[in-house]
């Protein structure tokens, strides 16, 4: 597998411009003879599509939602990141660049996150244009603030609706290009498979999930904007709809996949209440910014009342631990000090699993209506889904799977391992490292989509020229009708189990082994126990109704089949990464006081899979990780 | 708790549907709303009956999948919240609940509870963007907008396309979408330059979909998850009676 990064020479803060300039151009006629495809219509691919379609290129958009408007990244709420310094506390490029990294826990590659930084900035402007309506002080001009992993107020945000505000934005854009014909979008239209001639993307196959109906499309190149894969879980933050299908699929052709151990657990989520629950809710982030996280000193008071314990009993264990970031230390050590203090049974709501974050300083400081205005609607969701009044009560939440780190891997260019193939937004591996820090996940998404593959795309294809091949081609047709087999035989599945009881398993055994805190013998377990359920699947799965129609009982099967294959990948992952970075914590490896420790001298690297085929090991290989501008340090928020 | 849940089926889009009368036991009161259907399908997979087709996606009440007509009201009986956020403490035990696909001419029924909204998409791609090239943007600063505009077109942005102003409509106009979509981008200055073409643009797309025409009723406002305000109604009228005016005179 050739992992070759193509970093482009030079000095760190000149690589993009260098890699820009000495990238091949397509000239605008010849722009109109390429066809590429875009999956997905989030903050990559939507931001994508539109750009590439204004370029001239034809484009072929592809999502599964009903609308283009209602890819996940929608839900995003706090804000994105920006180096602008508008506030004039010292941010940088330089400082978003090294926040990054060292907020990855040193897993990221050096010059893509310092591109990231660099058009951290570009991005801000062409949404201000767009007319995202971003918060603004009373002078008329944009207000930030501050987030967790960063000591500097850079976050630019619109209510606690930020994902949303972007995504219309880009949405926006895109429709100006499908109106304007560049691009043609297909809604309600699933991948389910990659076309590849020599190793080559050249296509897709998707199903129309209103009709049924599974069709072949062609192109110069594929563009996998496909998300993350956090339902491999089953209770994630993501949308009930988000997959690893095409990724995976992708992963079986060929393209490698990177570090898919690497996961994000939010630590403001609404604790889960019961048996029935088909989802997690995230609690904005920023709530930090004015929340007191604690429990109680005593477990015997973590069934009381919050409002009968007294100061004195509390222990507001994030302030105490990390002094000089207190309730802003970033999501995994947050993550990991709420269970750790629900493991020692100071844990407080149903089944003890969730902390208190206290709103009642900011209030008697600021005021309700402050606060109100703030995030207002934050506390209405909680409220609606808990019944409990947060401006009375502290909230209760507990850590959640959120974000996945982990994805294709990619070169500096956003390529796969299948030439003609790229990953962008959460669906690559690239910027985050082992952890991504608050409100990055929105600036990467737009990044790689206006700013980034606009440029690459045009050099791959003016290298390669291209060259589409016939949707009747005898390599479409293969992979065609491989996907119809696939899908009668799930339809035909006469069991008695349906696809989501396998989901639910399949996300416990993922949540016990592979979830917070893992370690050596229950990712093993977890393996073995994934293996069984996939078989059980095999035999018992009971998919009603036909392959002709709208059918959710079928598209769910088939996202699950993949998972339980993507589950094992990701314990084995977990396993062979024997040391704890990031959201990555392996039990084996912490200090005395529970911090997680690195290994770098046999981890600094990214880790890489290839697939051998269904029952075969698949292969680790990896990416040596080189730091010539920050120095590797122990990650301190003390 | 115990619900009687008369739900429409319709096999597509040209089939004639009829409601199907389901009893469900057990039901937590914690759950969403979609959860208890969620419940239900499982329950009619063991009795061999195909499940409950309806949409739903990121079910935090954003991404505007969800819909269902709820004993009459378009994502149910709670203010400001959408069928996804809707939680079964809002029922009580040995409820009969009436379950509808959001109910308009331009929504034609997919299957069951499902509805195509793509004529939302076409308003959008009428008008609803300004028109500003990737990389063409001056800085994020070099415009002020007043705090208070900047809101007004936030409070008006927050509309997440979900139709039930148009479920709720006796006409089933699009009105309060199209005007919070127009009213969004027109009053900010980024957007001025294409006021009148956009309004007249995203207008006619509206007609040229078949929804009806404003009355001014106001379900449409108090039907909205979001609480867009009739306000950005007027203010479109307004807008394009100018445009209009304007466009006689040029």
């Amino acid at each position: 597998m050739n992992l070759d990064s193509q970093i482009p020479e030079g000095p760190l803060s000149e690589k993009w411009d260098n890699h820009r300039f000495s990238s091949k151009l397509v000239n605008p006629a010849n722009k109109r003879k390429y066809r590429i495809i875009v999956v997905g219509s989030g903050l990559a691919g939507g931001s994508a599509a539109a750009t590439l379609g204004e370029l001239g290129y034809n484009v072929d958009c592809f999502c599964y939602q009903d609308s283009p408007r209602r890819a996940h990244s929608i839900a995003a709420q706090g804000g994105i990141n920006g180096a602008k310094n508008y506030q004039n506390d010292g941010d940088s490029i330089h400082r978003l660049f090294y926040d990054t990294v060292k907020g990855g826990d040193f897993r990221s590659r050096e010059a893509n996150v310092y591109r990231l930084a660099q058009v951290s900035t570009n991005i801000i402007d062409q949404c201000v244009a767009q007319g995202v309506p971003f918060a603004r002080e009373y002078g008329g001009l944009l207000a930030n603030r501050s987030f967790g992993g960063a000591q500097v107020s850079r976050t630019f945000y619109a209510r606690g609706q930020t994902g949303q505000q972007l995504l219309l934005g880009a949405y926006s854009a895109l429709s100006r290009q499908i109106a304007a014909g560049s691009v043609k979008m297909h809604t309600r239209s699933e991948m389910l498979d990659m076309v590849t001639v020599d190793g080559h993307a050249k296509g897709i196959i998707t199903r129309n999930l209103a009709t049924g109906e599974t069709k072949a499309w062609t192109a110069d190149a594929v563009l996998l904007c496909t998300g993350g894969y956090g339902n491999v879980y089953y209770l994630s933050t993501n949308a009930i709809g988000c997959n690893v299908t095409a990724t995976f699929r992708a992963h079986r052709k060929g393209a490698g996949f990177a570090n898919p151990c690497f996961t994000q657990i939010h630590p403001t989520c609404i604790p889960v209440a019961g048996d029935h629950q088909s989802k997690l809710t995230l609690m904005s982030e920023s709530l930090r910014n004015d929340g007191r996280v604690w429990v109680p000193k005593n477990s015997e008071d973590a069934g009381k009342n919050p409002n009968d314990i007294r100061e004195d009993d509390r222990d507001y264990y994030l302030e105490r631990k990390y002094p000089s970031f207190g309730n802003l230390a970033p999501r995994d050590i947050s993550s990991r000090s709420a269970k750790e203090a629900c493991d020692e049974g100071r844990g407080v709501g149903p089944g003890g699993r969730g902390v208190y974050l206290d709103f009642s300083d900011a209030i008697s400081r600021l005021g309700e209506d402050a606060i109100r205005e703030r995030y207002g609607n934050l506390f209405q969701m909680y409220e609606r889904i808990t019944g409990e009044n947060a401006y009375q009560r502290p909230m209760r939440i507990y850590p959640a799977i959120h974000y996945t780190m982990g994805g294709l891997w990619v070169d500096y260019n956003l390529m796969t391992t299948i030439p003609g193939c790229f990953a962008l937004g959460e669906a690559n591996f690239s910027d985050h490292g082992a952890n991504r820090l608050g409100a990055s996940a929105l600036m990467q998404g737009l990044s790689d989509g206006y700013f980034v593959i606009p440029y690459t795309i045009g050099d791959y294809l003016a290298k390669s020229g291209g060259g589409a091949i016939s949707p009747d081609a005898p390599e479409v047709k293969e992979v065609m009708e491989s996907v119809r087999q696939r899908v009668d035989q799930l339809v035909s599945a006469s069991g008695k189990r349906s696809s989501r009881s396998y989901h639910k398993k399949l996300g416990q055994i993922m949540w016990e082994y592979a979830g917070m805190a893992r370690n050596e013998s229950g990712l093993g377990k977890a393996i073995g126990e994934i293996q069984d359920l996939r078989e059980d699947f095999n035999k018992n799965l009971l998919v009603p109704g036909s392959g002709d129609n709208l059918n959710a009982e079928l598209e769910r099967a088939g996202r699950v089949r993949d998972f339980l294959d993507f589950g094992e990948l990701l314990c084995r992952d977990a396993l062979e990464r024997n040391e704890s970075c990031g959201g990555h914590f392996r039990e084996e490896h912490q200090t005395k006081e529970g911090e997680a420790t690195r290994d770098d001298e046999n981890f600094a690297h990214a880790a890489v899979w290839e697939h051998k085929g269904d029952g075969k090991i698949p292969i680790r290989h990896t990416e040596e990780l080189k730091y010539d501008n920050v120095k590797l340090a122990v990650r301190s928020y003390k | 708790m115990k619900l009687i849940l008369k739900i429409w089926r319709q096999d597509g889009p040209q089939d004639e549907g009829d409601f199907e009368i389901h009893q469900i036991d057990q039901v937590s009161e914690d759950s969403s709303f979609l959860e208890m259907l969620d419940q239900l399908n499982e329950q009619l997979l063991g009795e061999g009956i195909e499940p409950i087709l309806f949409d739903h996606d990121c079910r935090e009440g954003i991404c505007g999948t969800c819909s269902l007509t709820i004993n009459g009201l378009p994502h149910g009986p709670e203010n400001s919240t959408t069928t996804c956020q809707l939680h079964m403490r809002k029922f009580s035990d040995g409820d009969t609940i009436t379950i509808e696909p959001f109910r308009a001419r331009a929504f034609p029924v997919v299957r069951d509870l499902v509805v195509d909204r793509s004529a939302f998409d076409r308003i959008t791609q009428a008008g609803g963007f300004i028109t500003v090239r990737t990389g063409s943007a001056p800085d994020g600063n070099a415009l002020p907008v007043p705090k208070d505009d900047s809101d007004l077109a936030m409070d008006a942005a927050a509309c997440i396309g979900c139709g039930a102003c148009v479920a709720s409509c006796k006409n089933a106009s699009a009105m309060l979408f199209t005007s919070a979509k127009a009213g969004h981008l027109n009053l900010l200055p980024q957007g001025k330059a294409e006021k009148d073409k956009r309004v007249l643009a995203m207008v006619s797309a509206m007609d040229g979909a078949g929804f009806g025409n404003c009355r001014n009723y106001g379900e449409c406002s108090a039907a909205c998850p979001k609480d867009i305000s009739l306000d950005y109604i007027a203010k479109l009228n307004r807008d394009h009676a100018k445009a209009k005016i304007k466009k006689i005179f040029s």
